[in-house]
């Protein structure tokens, strides 16, 4: 239906309003971020400990190179004035720019853990429709036996479970990712989904079991309302009932559930990138974890927490276009 | 009611599609493992027969003599991946091994420790006139004719440039510490290189060989000397070496192509002609890879468990082969000479001239020994090394000359007890021993701290067992690698600090030649303490002018066997008078495919080093 000027207006409005309240909010992550980091006991030049090649003083010029012999707060300051130019500073490891490694990586994480999202929301919403709609039905024992499964094993358990089953016993699919493929023919293609099956399989299980039980609980809500037997007694198909009016108004949570999983998207899978060797974002973070590369663990961090307070946003704005009811003021 | 029906079906079929595109992927391609590179056109379209594990493709035709190129692509798989293909900025092994596939040194470290002649036409001796009679300098002859892979010519410029770029302190070269003995590096003409040590070396030949001394080429890396090496083309190296780079993707994989310009092409060298270099995951992963499905060719540094791994390699259809590199790696307890006890405040774990306290009990001789005893090391390497570790009683554990036979260390728990017994340690109500020193009841409560790591936490747990049988108390404690090893003068659980009893973790010099300045690390001068900040190498804070004695006469000696031999009576000091418990002599364990020849392991320079000889 069309919204009069005034709820444009007001919509704008609330728009700015919010984006301006980001930016305290978001200068206050980045702050605790850098402190806590830079705070933690992990020293980049831990790895050289026990190498006679490197002596202490060579230690100190690394230090000295990397910036690391001025106190955090100073550190802050600089790092804050070139990230809202768009630098977010130099990997210590690689020495390359933080948002050079990012765009690296950020391909194979959408890609998968993309293909994993939008799977399972495809397989999802079917499932939690159907087992909501035939409630107690064996149909539905089963769905919710597959959920409790699905977000009951940890990652690192199915991913490993996969790697026996498919790669060393039928030798059918890669466990390697190899981001160096280019695909250029179908060929190319096939070896994409072979390699990307099993980290798409597993983050998917995950994501498909938590959405369904979301949408079943949610139409299970919807079902038993009156405006459900109104629709009913118009005297419409069952399955209009159920997809036109139950369907629609139990999205309306769900949505929001959706938008906000959108950021951890972006933000990686730590473990099961670990164990398929996906080149992404999760396996960057873990990895400069491991050898206290400060300016990547704070760079990753820094942009989720962006996605995380925008997508917040995009779900409220979302919700207040699918359910009139709902006035930004 | 037929609307409703069929959208269902509409909803079954996508969840069905989308359960194929998502779970199947394209099953009907083999695994590209294995197959040699000739097949790539039919590999496509044969379906694979479920079970049976893909044709092992080995090439059918015995090769008469291979070309340069003939091999297809090695796969090199490090749980660890490459950051930098520099060497003089390398992070650690992953990337200095990346480096040593494009850039060559004078003279590798060959498998057995000697060294093996690359850029260098021979090796400098004294027969050749190569080095002076007072051990201060050495020419080096350099191969003429040998090409960078950008076409121009390898001259000594490169490696008189390649000195000063590391010697530079604003470059802040990982590999600074290996060139110190280094005065000078001079051009004597377009193929001859004088170098000049500051001290006279009792082996100059070797002074300027292995991993740290890779020559990179001035045209190239001349204008990033200094401050600005963090800026070069530290991704893009270019070297002598049989490889060089077609891209890099640092913290994920670095691939590599055949250098046509490589000397060795007209000898069929290198075979592989692609190299691709994947880091990341995890060992036991990356045993599978190699040893089970062959997704690798190679596989680094397998620190697994015996029981996890020889399953692996010793199962029938194994596709690898483990190769053993003993080198001078030693997991080793450190003891505490000095007294951590937090009451101290500033003064724990400081030596006594420097207000600290001796160590209530591992100041006993009869107690270190005692401890030494508790512990079976030979078990515990078998049960959770495997392969790759053998228990040991010395610190120096090879080359072969350098090996002690005067130590011994068979476990002894009756001879333990009696010698704690017999040193006045007695059994209190709670089992654990205790005595009167100074006036003062000592419990004998011993906190054992290392890093956190499944197979250390087991080897605590090990010990933790051994000495509750003779009546002492273990509290284990670890602590995560970043921070244990951190040099941070403000955190006190690092290694330097040590603010325990016990200690443990695996230490060994960076090559065959360098022994004297790893065993420099028991010097009194080289106490860990306050004063010197943590920042030094003995952090049992063992002293004993003894050993220093022998360290400076060994400092002095200019003739090898010698030298040697006092080496040898400095492992003996360090063993029989336990300043360290030496447990296991780890060896680098590398799982490489059944099909390829030519590798030789080598814990003494880079595992790649001739990779140009490796052939299938």
């Amino acid at each position: 239906m069309p919204r009069p000027y005034a709820y444009w207006c007001k919509m704008n409005q609330y728009l700015i309003r919010r984006l301006l309240i980001a930016i305290p909010t978001l200068i206050g992550i980045s702050f605790v971020i850098f402190a806590v980091v830079n705070i933690a006991p992990n020293d980049p030049m831990a790895q050289f400990a026990l190498n006679p090649a490197v002596p202490p003083e060579v230690r100190e010029n690394i230090r000295h190179q990397l910036g690391l012999d001025q106190p955090w707060p100073i550190r802050y300051v600089q790092w804050l004035g070139a990230a809202v130019q768009g630098n977010l500073g130099y990997s210590f490891n690689s020495r390359l720019p933080v948002l050079t490694l990012l765009s690296y990586r950020l391909p194979s994480t959408l890609w998968v853990l993309g293909m994993a999202y939008i799977i399972s929301i495809l397989l999802a919403i079917p499932i939690g429709i159907l087992s909501a709609v035939k409630q107690y039905s064996l149909i539905d024992h089963l769905v919710s036996a597959f959920a409790f499964i699905g977000f009951s094993v940890p990652t690192f358990f199915t991913g490993v479970l996969l790697i026996l089953i498919f790669s060393v016993k039928l030798h059918w699919l890669p466990f390697i990712y190899d981001s160096t493929l280019v695909v250029k023919d179908l060929d190319s293609l096939g070896q994409l989904l072979k390699q990307s099956a099993m980290p798409i399989m597993v983050l998917g299980l995950f994501e498909t079991a938590t959405l369904a039980r979301f949408i079943r609980a949610a139409m299970l809500e919807n079902l038993p309302l009156d405006y459900v037997r109104t629709a009913r007694a118009k005297g419409i198909t069952e399955y209009m009932v159920i997809m036109r009016h139950a369907f629609r108004n139990s999205m309306l949570p769900v949505i929001t559930l959706i938008a906000l999983g959108v950021p951890g998207v972006f933000g990686g899978a730590l473990i099961t990138e670990q164990i398929f060797r996906v080149p992404g974002i999760g396996s960057l973070l873990v990895s400069s974890l491991d050898t206290s590369d400060i300016p990547v663990i704070i760079g990753i961090t820094v942009i989720y927490s962006v996605l995380v307070v925008l997508f917040n946003l995009v779900a409220d704005i979302l919700y207040g276009f699918l359910d009139p009811r709902i006035k930004y003021t | 009611m037929f609307v409703r029906q069929s959208k269902w079906l509409v909803i079954v079929a996508s969840l069905a599609v989308a359960v194929l595109v998502g779970a199947c992927g394209a099953p009907a391609t083999t695994a590209p493992a294995t197959s040699a590179p000739a097949t790539t056109a039919a590999q496509a379209t044969t379906a694979p027969t479920t079970g049976a594990p893909p044709a092992a493709a080995s090439p059918t035709a015995a090769p008469v003599a291979k070309k340069a190129g003939d091999c297809g692509t090695l796969r090199l798989l490090y749980w660890q991946a490459v950051t930098t293909v520099n060497p003089h900025l390398s992070q650690g092994t992953k990337d200095s091994d990346a480096a040593t596939l494009v850039v060559e040194p004078l003279a590798y470290f060959g498998g057995d420790g000697k060294p093996v002649a690359a850029l260098a036409a021979e090796l400098p001796t004294k027969a050749n006139g190569g080095f002076s009679a007072d051990g201060t300098t050495v020419i080096w002859k350099l191969k003429p004719g040998v090409k960078w892979s950008d076409g121009s010519d390898f001259t000594a410029d490169d490696v008189v440039f390649t000195w000063k770029y590391v010697s530079t302190k604003e470059t802040a070269a990982t590999t600074l510490g290996s060139w110190e003995a280094v005065k000078t590096v001079e051009a004597v003409d377009k193929n001859t290189v004088k170098v000049t040590f500051t001290d006279p070396q009792p082996d100059p030949s070797v002074a300027m060989v292995g991993t740290s001394f890779r020559i990179l080429q001035k045209k190239q890396f001349e204008p990033f000397i200094g401050a600005k090496s963090k800026d070069g083309p530290n991704l893009a190296t270019i070297g002598t070496g049989p490889y060089k780079i077609v891209e890099a993707k640092p913290n994920d994989v670095v691939t590599f192509t055949m250098n046509e310009n490589y000397r060795g092409v007209p000898q069929g060298k290198p075979c592989f002609k692609d190299v691709i270099d994947k880091g990341g995951g995890d060992a036991p992963s990356s045993a599978k890879a190699v040893c089970q499905t062959g997704d690798a060719d190679f596989g680094w540094n397998l620190q697994v468990e015996a029981a996890v791994l020889n399953p692996m390699v010793q199962a029938a259809d194994a596709k690898c082969t483990l190769a053993i590199a003993p080198g001078g790696a030693v997991e080793r307890l450190l003891l505490n000479r000095t007294n951590p006890d937090p009451a101290l405040g500033d003064k724990r774990s400081e030596p006594v001239e420097a207000g600290g306290q001796p160590h209530p009990f591992l100041s006993d001789l009869k107690v270190r020994q005692a401890l030494r005893m508790a512990i079976d090391t030979t078990t515990m390497a078998t049960q959770l090394y495997g392969a790759s570790g053998v228990g040991t009683c010395n610190i120096v554990t090879a080359p072969p000359a350098l090996i002690s036979k005067n130590t011994s260390c068979k476990p002894d728990v009756d001879g333990a007890n009696k010698l704690l017994d017999d040193a006045g340690w007695v059994k209190g109500a709670d089992g654990i021993r205790h005595k009167t020193v100074g006036g003062k009841d000592v419990r004998m409560h011993i906190l054992y701290q290392t890093t956190v790591n499944a197979l250390r936490q087991k080897e605590q747990a090990f010990v933790k067992d051994a000495w509750a049988k003779i009546g002492v108390e273990t509290e284990l404690k670890s602590t995560s690698g970043g921070v244990f090893f951190s040099g941070d003068e403000a955190n006190p659980d690092t290694a330097a600090h040590f603010y325990a009893d016990v200690e443990m973790f695996t230490n060994n010099p960076d090559s065959p030649v360098t022994w004297l300045n790893y065993m420099e690390g028991w010097i009194c001068k080289e106490v860990s303490q306050k004063s010197n900040k943590w920042s030094t190498g003995n952090y049992e804070r063992f002293c004993n002018k003894d050993y220093d004695a022998l360290y400076n006469q060994a400092l002095k000696e200019t003739d090898q066997a010698k030298r040697d031999a006092i080496i040898v009576q400095m492992n003996d000091f360090v063993v029989n008078d336990l300043v360290i418990i030496p447990l296991v002599a780890r060896a680098d364990a590398e799982a490489i495919n059944k099909s390829i020849k030519g590798y030789i392991p080598n814990p003494w320079d880079s595992e790649l080093w001739n990779v140009a000889d490796w052939t299938k």
